[in-house]
C-alpha cells in the first residue's frame, strides 16, 4: 500500500508516461513533416501532448524538461491561433524533434537515476526566436542575437531564499524596440515576465501591456519599468539586455525615497503576481480540453507491471498442475466417475483456455519497435541527403514483451546498413533505371512458433567479389574460393570487424554491429539469414522465437533428477552400439557417427548425480548443436517432449554459485521441479 | 492517506513483532530467528538437488509455483545427518529479497524474549558461534538467536574463492 504513495512509483508512471507520449509526438511529427502540412486536430494533438509533459515534469521538478515543454507549447499555441500560413516546416520539425530528443536524453538520465541536469536553454532560445520569427515574419533571421545561457532557472528554484540578505535596489528602465520588429507588446510582457523571476516588485508603464493597442503605444514611446530587486544592477542589466530586438535602453538607479514614492501607489503594485496573462489563453485551453475529448478514444488500455503478469502466470502454471493433480489422483483410480470426468474435462478446458489467455498478454505488438525506425530513416537519409521511403507490414504482429526488448537494436542497426549501405544516392539510382527514391521495406510476419522480421532494400545488393576480396585479406576464407556458396559469402558479413564500406560515416562502416546483431538474436533463441542480388537488393529475415516464456523441452533423467534440454538444441537422439564408441588415451569419450566425430558428456558425472546407468549402450545420447559444434549428451532415459514455463534459479543460489551448463528451471506436470540445461555450458573445463 | 498515517501503521507493525521469535529444534538445542523475516512453515516437500551447490543447500523446492532453495540448518552447523520425519520442518524466511527455506528438524513456538533477557554470546569458542548473534533467556532455559544474513552467506565457498584468487 505505502509503494502507491512513494515517489519512485511516481516517477515509474511518469517515465513510463513521458515515454509514450514522446514517441507519440514523435511518430506525429514524421507524418506531418512528410505530409508538409498541419491539419488542426494534428496541431491541437501536439499541443496536447506537449501540454501534458509540460505539466507532470514541472509537477516532478524536472525544470528543463518542463521549460523546454512549455516553449515547444507556445510555438504550437501560437500555430493554432493564428494559423500563420508560411512556415518553415522543416526547421520546425526540426526543432520539435531536437526537443524531443533532448527529453529523451533526459529521461533516460532520469531512469537510470541520475540528475536530468542538461541545460535547455539554447534549444529554449532557438525555439523563442523561431517562434518570434513567424509571429513577426521577420525575414532576417540570422541578426537575431543568440543569447548566452543564463543563469535565470536559478532564480526560479528560490528567488528568495538566495538572496535575503542582501539589500534592496531600485531601478527604473526605459526599453525601446527595434523599429518593424512588431508586437512590442508581447516582447514588452517577455521582458517583465524575465524580470519578475528576480524582483521583488515590478510596475510597468503602459500597464496592461498584453493588449494589442498598447503595441502602437511602446513602439512610439518604449515602455517604462520600475524594479526592486535584491539583485544587482549588473544582474538586471544584463537580463534586460538579453531582449531580442533591443534598440534603446535607458536605465538608472533611483533613490529610495522616490522610489517608494511610485510603488507607494496600490493600484500599480504587482507582487508576486503572474502578469496578468492573455485572457485567450486561459479560456481557450479549457475550450480545447473539451475539444479533445470526443476526439480521444475512450482509453481500453491499462498498464500493467510485469512483475504482476509474472506472479500471474506462476500461479496459472500452478494451478494447471493442481488440476491435473486431482483429475488424476491416485485415489479415483479404478472408480466409475462419469460426471466426475465430465467436470474435470470442462475444468481442464478453461485452464487451458486461462493459461492462453495469460500468456497472450504478454505479448505486445512489434509496431511501437517499427515505428521507431520511420525516426531512423529520416534522420539518416536527410543527413546524406538520399531519398529513402520506408514501408512497414505487419507491424500488428505480436511477440513477447521480453523479446521486443533484445530485438530493437538489432533492428536499428539492421536498418541503418540498409540506408547507408544499401540505398544508392538519387542520381546513381536513376542511371540503373530505378526510382529515385530508395525504398526499404520492413516486415513481420507469423511462422509457426517463430516471428519472421524481413528487412528489405531495393538497393545495390552485396558484391560478391568485393566480400570475398575482404574476407581474403581479414583471413576468414578457409575454402577454395569457387567452392563458396552464395549464402557462405553473405554470412562473411556477421564476422566481428568485416565492413566493406570504406568509409567510416557516423552511421555505420565500422564494422561493429553485424556480430553484435547476430549476437542479440541468438540470446533469445533467434537466427538471420541474408539473400541478396547484385543491384536489385539486399533482404534480410530474422526468425525469433514467439515468447522466451514458454520454450519446446525435451524432458530426460538421470538417475532420480529430471533435465530439459531445449528442443531447438537437439539435434537427435539414439542408443549408440558399440561399434561406435571409442575412448582416447585420456579417457575421453567421443562416438564416431556417419563419418563425423562428437565428445560424449556424461551427465551423470557431469553433475555427480547417483545412477545405475553408466554404459552408454544401455542409456540414451542426446546429440545437441552448441555454438561452434555438436556434442552427445548421455543420460538414462527420455521422459518425452513438452512445452515448459522457463523459471529463473532463485537468487540465492545464482550469488552463491553460477553453475556450468543450468539456464534455469521448470515445473513438470505432477509438480517435480526439471533443470534446465543451457548446453552451451556442457563442457570440461581446464 | 496521508504519509504519517502510514508510517504510524508501519512502527505498529514493527512493533508488534518486536522481541517476538521464532524457536526451532536442532538436535537438543533451541534456536531462534527474529519473527519478522519469516514468511511461512511448510512441512517437508520432494527436494530438486542442484548439482555444483555446497552440500547443505540441499536443493529447491516447489512452493506454489515459486521456486526456493531449502538449506539444511543441521548440515550448515555441522551436525551428523538424520532422515526427515513428519516432525521435519521448512521455514521459509525472506532475507534480502531472497526466499530460503531453512529445514530444521521440528518448529517449536513462537516467543516473546524481552530485550532485557537477551545477551551476547560469550567470546570463548572460537569461530563457531559464528551464526549466533546473542542467546535469550527465557525462564530456565534459553534460546540461540541466530543471524540469519551470515547463515545464507557461504563463508567456506567465499573462502575458498579468496584462496584461489590468491594462488592465481
Amino acid at each position: 500500500m505505502s509503494e502507491m504513495f512513494s515517489n519512485t512509483s511516481m516517477l515509474e508512471m511518469y517515465i513510463f508516461e513521458t515515454t509514450q507520449l514522446i514517441g507519440q509526438l514523435e511518430n506525429m511529427m514524421l507524418e506531418v513533416e512528410k505530409k508538409n502540412s498541419y491539419d488542426e486536430g494534428c496541431v491541437n494533438e501536439i499541443f496536447r501532448l506537449m501540454h501534458t509533459i509540460k505539466g507532470s515534469s514541472s509537477m516532478m521538478l524536472f525544470n528543463s524538461i518542463a521549460h523546454l515543454a512549455h516553449s515547444i507549447e507556445d510555438l504550437f499555441y501560437f500555430i493554432r491561433e493564428q494559423k500563420p500560413l508560411t512556415i518553415d516546416n522543416s526547421t520546425l520539425c526540426d526543432l520539435v524533434l531536437e526537443g524531443i530528443d533532448f527529453i529523451k536524453v533526459e529521461l533516460e538520465k532520469i531512469k537510470n537515476g541520475s540528475e536530468p541536469d542538461a541545460d535547455a536553454d539554447y534549444l529554449i532560445n532557438r525555439i523563442k526566436e523561431f517562434l518570434l520569427f513567424i509571429k513577426g515574419g521577420t525575414p532576417n533571421l540570422k541578426e537575431i542575437i543568440r543569447p548566452e545561457k543564463n543563469k535565470k532557472q536559478q532564480y526560479y528554484i528560490a528567488p528568495d531564499v538566495k538572496q535575503e540578505t542582501e539589500e534592496v535596489n531600485y531601478f527604473f528602465a526605459n526599453i525601446k524596440f527595434q523599429k518593424g520588429c512588431e508586437m512590442e507588446n508581447i516582447r514588452a510582457y517577455t521582458v517583465i515576465n524575465n524580470l519578475k523571476d528576480i524582483s521583488e516588485e515590478l510596475i510597468n508603464f503602459p500597464e496592461d501591456i498584453i493588449e494589442d493597442e498598447k503595441a502602437e503605444y511602446i513602439r512610439e514611446n518604449g515602455f517604462d519599468i520600475y524594479i526592486k530587486s535584491k539583485s544587482s544592477k549588473e544582474d538586471i542589466l544584463d537580463l534586460i539586455n538579453k531582449t531580442i530586438f533591443l534598440e534603446n535602453l535607458t536605465f538608472k538607479e533611483i533613490e529610495e525615497k522616490e522610489a517608494k514614492e511610485i510603488f507607494r501607489k496600490p493600484e500599480k503594485i504587482i507582487l508576486e503576481k503572474e502578469i496578468k496573462i492573455p485572457k485567450l489563453e486561459s479560456t481557450d485551453e479549457k475550450a480545447e480540453e473539451k475539444q479533445s475529448t470526443p476526439n480521444h478514444v475512450a482509453q481500453n488500455v491499462i498498464s500493467v507491471s510485469v512483475t504482476k503478469l509474472d506472479q500471474l502466470m506462476d500461479l496459472v502454471g500452478e494451478m494447471v498442475i493442481a488440476e491435473a493433480m486431482v483429475t488424476q489422483n491416485p485415489d479415483l483410480k479404478d472408480l466409475e466417475l462419469e460426471n466426475f470426468h465430465k467436470s474435470a474435462r470442462q475444468l481442464r478446458k478453461i485452464t487451458n483456455e486461462l493459461q492462453d489467455i495469460v500468456m497472450s498478454i504478454r505479448m505486445v505488438p512489434l509496431s511501437t519497435t517499427f515505428l521507431k525506425m520511420h525516426r531512423i530513416v529520416r534522420d539518416i537519409s536527410k543527413k546524406q541527403g538520399k531519398e529513402v521511403e520506408l514501408q512497414l507490414i505487419g507491424e500488428e504482429t505480436e511477440v513477447d514483451k521480453n523479446i521486443i526488448e533484445h530485438i530493437g537494436d538489432p533492428l536499428m542497426h539492421l536498418i541503418r546498413n540498409a540506408v547507408d549501405h544499401g540505398i544508392e544516392d538519387g542520381d546513381i539510382r536513376e542511371t540503373k533505371g530505378k526510382n529515385k527514391a530508395g525504398k526499404i521495406i520492413l516486415e513481420a510476419k507469423n511462422a509457426g512458433s517463430d516471428v519472421l522480421i524481413i528487412i528489405k532494400d531495393d538497393g545495390k545488393g552485396l558484391n560478391r567479389d568485393k566480400l570475398i576480396e575482404k574476407g581474403l585479406e581479414k583471413n576468414l576464407i578457409n575454402k577454395p574460393i569457387e567452392e563458396l556458396t552464395d549464402k557462405e559469402v553473405y554470412n562473411l558479413i556477421f564476422h566481428p570487424g568485416f565492413s566493406t564500406k570504406e568509409n567510416v560515416t557516423e552511421f555505420s562502416g565500422r564494422g561493429v554491429g553485424m556480430d553484435v546483431v547476430v549476437k542479440n538474436l541468438e540470446a533469445i533463441g533467434g537466427s538471420i539469414h541474408v539473400d541478396s542480388i547484385e543491384d536489385k537488393g539486399t533482404t534480410i529475415t530474422l526468425k525469433i522465437p514467439l515468447t522466451l516464456a514458454i520454450i519446446d523441452g525435451m524432458n530426460v533423467r538421470v538417475g532420480e533428477a529430471r533435465y530439459t534440454i531445449p528442443l531447438m538444441n537437439v539435434r537427435e537422439s539414439f542408443r549408440p552400439v558399440k561399434e561406435q564408441l571409442i575412448s582416447d588415451p585420456d579417457g575421453n569419450e567421443m562416438i564416431m557417427l556417419r563419418g563425423n566425430c562428437y565428445p560424449i558428456y556424461r551427465l551423470h558425472e557431469f553433475y555427480d548425480v547417483k545412477t545405475n546407468i553408466k554404459n552408454p549402450m544401455e542409456g540414451i545420447l542426446v546429440m545437441v548443436d552448441q555454438t561452434e559444434k555438436s556434442s552427445c549428451i548421455l543420460v538414462d532415459e527420455l521422459l518425452g517432449q513438452q512445452p515448459v514455463v522457463v523459471k529463473a534459479l532463485p537468487n540465492f543460489i545464482k550469488n552463491t554459485k553460477n553453475i556450468k551448463g543450468i539456464g534455469g528451471c521448470t515445473l513438470l506436470g505432477d509438480g517435480s521441479i526439471s533443470l534446465i540445461l543451457d548446453v552451451n555450458g556442457i563442457e570440461y573445463g581446464e | 492517506m496521508g504519509k504519517e498515517l502510514l508510517e504510524d501503521m508501519e512502527e505498529f507493525e514493527e512493533d508488534t513483532q518486536k522481541d517476538k521469535y521464532l524457536t526451532f529444534k536442532v538436535d537438543e538445542e533451541s534456536y531462534g530467528i527474529g519473527i519478522g523475516i519469516v514468511t511461512e512453515i511448510i512441512g517437508i516437500q520432494p527436494i530438486t538437488q542442484v548439482p555444483e551447490l555446497p552440500e547443505y543447500i540441499r536443493g529447491i523446492i516447489n512452493l506454489r509455483g515459486k521456486i526456493i532453495p531449502v538449506m539444511d540448518v543441521r548440515m550448515r552447523f555441522k551436525r551428523p545427518i538424520r532422515e526427515y520425519s513428519d516432525r521435519t520442518c521448512v521455514i521459509v524466511i525472506e532475507v534480502r529479497d531472497m526466499s530460503v527455506g531453512l529445514i530444521v528438524d521440528s518448529v517449536s513456538d513462537v516467543l516473546n524474549i524481552p530485550e532485557e533477557e537477551v545477551v551476547p554470546p560469550p567470546e570463548i569458542q572460537r569461530n563457531s558461534n559464528k551464526y549466533v548473534n546473542a542467546i535469550g533467556k527465557v525462564g530456565k532455559s534459553i534460546v540461540l538467536l541466530l543471524d540469519c544474513n551470515r547463515l545464507l552467506k557461504d563463508e567456506d565457498y567465499l573462502m575458498m574463492k579468496e584462496l584461489e584468487n590468491k594462488e592465481e
